[in-house]
């Protein structure tokens, strides 16, 4: 289909854009919020493919520019998997446990949109991060 | 289709491919399917990453881990442990050699951690395949405002402010090429990419058509619009098969996209490229002899005026522009003439693509502002000379360029500087030689290259180069005299006053500038019958050691002509005069005691 507009080329572009947001790195830098999943074998025998894949389509659904999810090893809660470590800039590292069902809506919806701390699935805050 | 979560990118350029990363996209995506990840996990064939010593090259995101060097054996603990466990595989990790630091993260890299990249912005980054990935990193936006928001004249003035040259070793504004092409009245003009890439060791442009084609044709065609073509060339050489393969994947996705053809954009402008292959001679990077090429005639240059910009493709007026140029277009008109121009010294503006090879530690391409230090290429980014050995001198310019010393290291790099030590630019090869090379071999490798490259047409060229590499061939031979240093002086002013077109006019360089600047290795080969590097092999005599040899009489038994004489458990001696200097008692020695010449 030929693109006849400028405005219809930038329509194809944002369309696009989701699908290789996951490449840019460093640029978008101070703002970035980091989800962490821990996927090791605990972890996925807990669920942590589905929280991890929820989370990513989530993100693209609500297209959280801001927001990058990336897989980490055991982070060593082995008895509340699936685990969540959540990195914003400038603030306290924290890590939740037992995340399932709509914990991980819980996660985006309240956590990162709005700021507020999931009091009942804190595992720790902690200044260490996982990666 | 579900979100992906991680798209792993292994490098498509011709290095790494050579090296099995074909094979290693497929057998990624078998494993994955395998083990159920197919709809999660994307693999991506990507263009050069650039950092080719290292390759094949995989990068996995949204981590940013860079693994180098790796193999097919290495797939299977990739999706283990990094796809499904999340646990990075450290053993393919960078580790810098003078610091042996394990880095996962390819900023970190002093590789790339000076690097600029504007020609190479998507490689590495995108899929050269898909025009959407194109389009999602700001592809086809430039043409799209040129064709919309801008008239020709304006397009031509950006280019013109923003100081960009032309990166295939000329220098000349491209604006101002723009500008004499538009200027001459006529039915019809041409467009041509000039994708000849000649010089030993640049593969800048190849690099770019594999990695990111569409900025080219993207550039092609505000080009055309610029001067007032519908018609644009692709000369590319028939050597690079995968350049040609995926520009043409490109060429029929921009014709569907409705990006080339008819009536782009609702403007009323048209434009077509189609490609011409070469035969790969050097000769056919010069722009007339390109366009007689492409006219189908032979490969030969014409004098000039008439330039083509008046008089090119079947006589109409035709800007002949390289890869590496075009590739900077695009940036320019979205970020502005203003934006280029901030970039580089005060003539040369924006970057250069430089392909590093030769005795260094990390051959590959890199794109540095213009400006930057031959020292921060070679030590910085280049990561030094291999084996810690002594840098002698680099090649830039390729065959018709000169070289530069340690004294002129820390010059900053741009047309001028360049020309001022007797290089020049030329398309960005840079080839570093080490304590091992020899100068005059080195200047002799080239001659032969430029007498074998040579088209016949102007005599100066066809039996001047040929006398040139006769005389350096004796010289290394250990047959020269001292008038030999005199007629090669004389007679390369004699070809550079006198040789038709560039390749004439700049083959003397190389034997030139190692005259200034290594005189006494040539001394040292007509007077002492000496080769100081102990390149030159019928120069090169071999001793033995008496301290360290132990008499094992590896060496005897290996020389081929019996030139060794000794008992075992004794020191044994060569014969100079039988000698052939082959090289293989060095090779045969277990205890260093074979002194090379």
């Amino acid at each position: 289909m030929p693109i006849k507009s400028l405005d219809e080329l930038r329509k194809i572009r944002e369309d696009q854009v989701k699908k290789v947001k996951l490449r840019e790195s460093g640029e978008s830098g101070d703002t970035t919020i980091e989800v962490l999943v821990g996927m090791a074998t605990c972890g996925i025998a807990a669920g942590s493919r589905e929280v991890l894949n929820k989370l990513v389509d989530l993100i693209g659904e609500k297209s959280l520019d801001n927001v990058k999810v990336i897989q980490v090893g055991c982070m060593g809660y082995c008895h509340s998997e699936p685990t969540v470590q959540i990195n914003t800039p400038g603030k306290e590292p924290i890590i939740y446990g037992n995340v399932k069902g709509n914990v991980v809506d819980d996660i985006i919806e309240k956590h990162i949109l709005n700021n507020e701390i999931l009091d009942d699935h804190v595992l720790i805050k902690t200044f260490n991060s996982a990666l | 289709m579900a979100t992906q979560r991680t798209h792993i990118m292994v490098c498509g350029g011709t290095g790494c491919v050579s090296s099995n990363s074909l094979e290693m996209v497929d057998s990624l995506k078998t494993k994955l399917i395998e083990k159920g990840y197919q709809d999660e996990i994307t693999v991506i064939k990507t263009g050069c990453f650039g950092f080719c010593g290292q390759g094949p090259i995989i990068k996995i995101h949204p981590d940013n881990v860079f693994y180098v060097k790796v193999g097919m054996d290495d797939i299977d603990e990739i999706i283990d442990e990094h796809i499904i466990k999340g646990r990075t595989v450290s053993r393919l990790l960078y580790k810098e050699p003078e610091t042996h630091r394990t880095l996962p993260k390819h900023d970190d890299m002093s590789f790339y951690k000076k690097q600029y990249r504007i020609a190479l912005r998507n490689c590495g980054l995108i899929n050269p395949e898909d025009i959407n990935e194109y389009i999602a990193f700001g592809g086809y936006e430039a043409l799209g405002m040129a064709l919309t928001e801008y008239t020709p004249e304006k397009v031509i003035e950006i280019v013109k402010e923003s100081g960009l040259r032309g990166r295939g070793g000329g220098g000349f504004s491209t604006g101002l090429k723009w500008e004499y092409t538009r200027k001459p009245p006529s039915d019809q003009k041409y467009v041509i990419c000039n994708a000849d890439e000649g010089d030993p060791g640049a593969f800048m442009d190849r690099s770019i058509l594999e990695g990111d084609p569409h900025s080219i044709i993207e550039a092609m065609t505000i080009a055309g619009y610029a001067i007032g073509a519908s018609e644009g060339i692709v000369y590319i050489r028939a050597e690079y098969p995968l350049a040609i393969k995926r520009l043409e994947v490109a060429l029929d996705q921009a014709r569907e996209f409705g990006l080339l053809g008819k009536n782009i954009f609702e403007s009323g402008f048209s434009f077509d490229i189609h490609i011409k292959l070469g035969a790969g001679a050097f000769v056919c990077g010069e722009e007339t002899a390109l366009i007689h090429s492409v006219e189908g005639s032979r490969g030969e240059p014409t004098k000039k005026p008439p330039f083509p910009s008046v008089e090119g493709y079947h006589k109409k007026p035709t800007s002949v522009n390289n890869v590496e140029t075009f590739a900077n277009i695009p940036p320019i008109l979205t970020k502005g003439a203003e934006w280029f121009h901030s970039i580089g010294t005060e003539k040369s503006k924006g970057t250069k693509v430089f392909a590093l090879a030769g005795k260094i530690n990390n051959v590959g391409l890199v794109e540095v502002p213009m400006g930057t230090t031959l020292r921060e290429i070679i030590y910085d980014i280049g990561g030094g000379i291999i084996d810690g050995k002594a840098f002698k001198a680099v090649q830039t310019g390729g065959p018709s360029g000169g070289v530069i010393t340690t004294a002129d290291l820390d010059t900053p790099i741009d047309y001028e500087s360049l020309k001022a030590i007797g290089s020049m630019m030329g398309s960005g090869g840079m080839i570093v030689m080490d304590e091992d090379d020899c100068m005059v071999n080195i200047a002799k490798f080239y001659l032969d290259f430029t007498q074998d490259e040579s088209c016949g047409k102007c005599t100066p060229c066809r039996l001047g180069t040929k006398r040139m590499f006769e005389i350096l061939e004796r010289i290394t031979e250990g047959k020269g005299t001292m008038e030999d240093i005199e007629r090669l002086r004389s007679l390369g002013h004699a070809i550079k006053d006198s040789a038709l077109c560039g390749l004439g006019q700049t083959a003397p360089n190389p034997v030139l500038s190692t005259l200034d600047y290594f005189y006494d290795e040539y001394i040292a080969h007509i007077v002492d019958k000496k080769c100081p590097a102990g390149a030159c092999k019928a120069l090169a005599k071999y001793k033995i050691n008496p301290v360290k040899c132990i008499g094992c009489s590896a060496c005897a038994r290996v020389c081929p002509v019996n030139c060794i004489a000794g008992k075992p458990k004794e020191k044994y001696v060569i014969d100079e005069d039988q000698c052939i200097s082959c090289g293989a008692c060095f090779t045969a020695c277990r205890f260093d005691a074979v002194i090379k010449p």
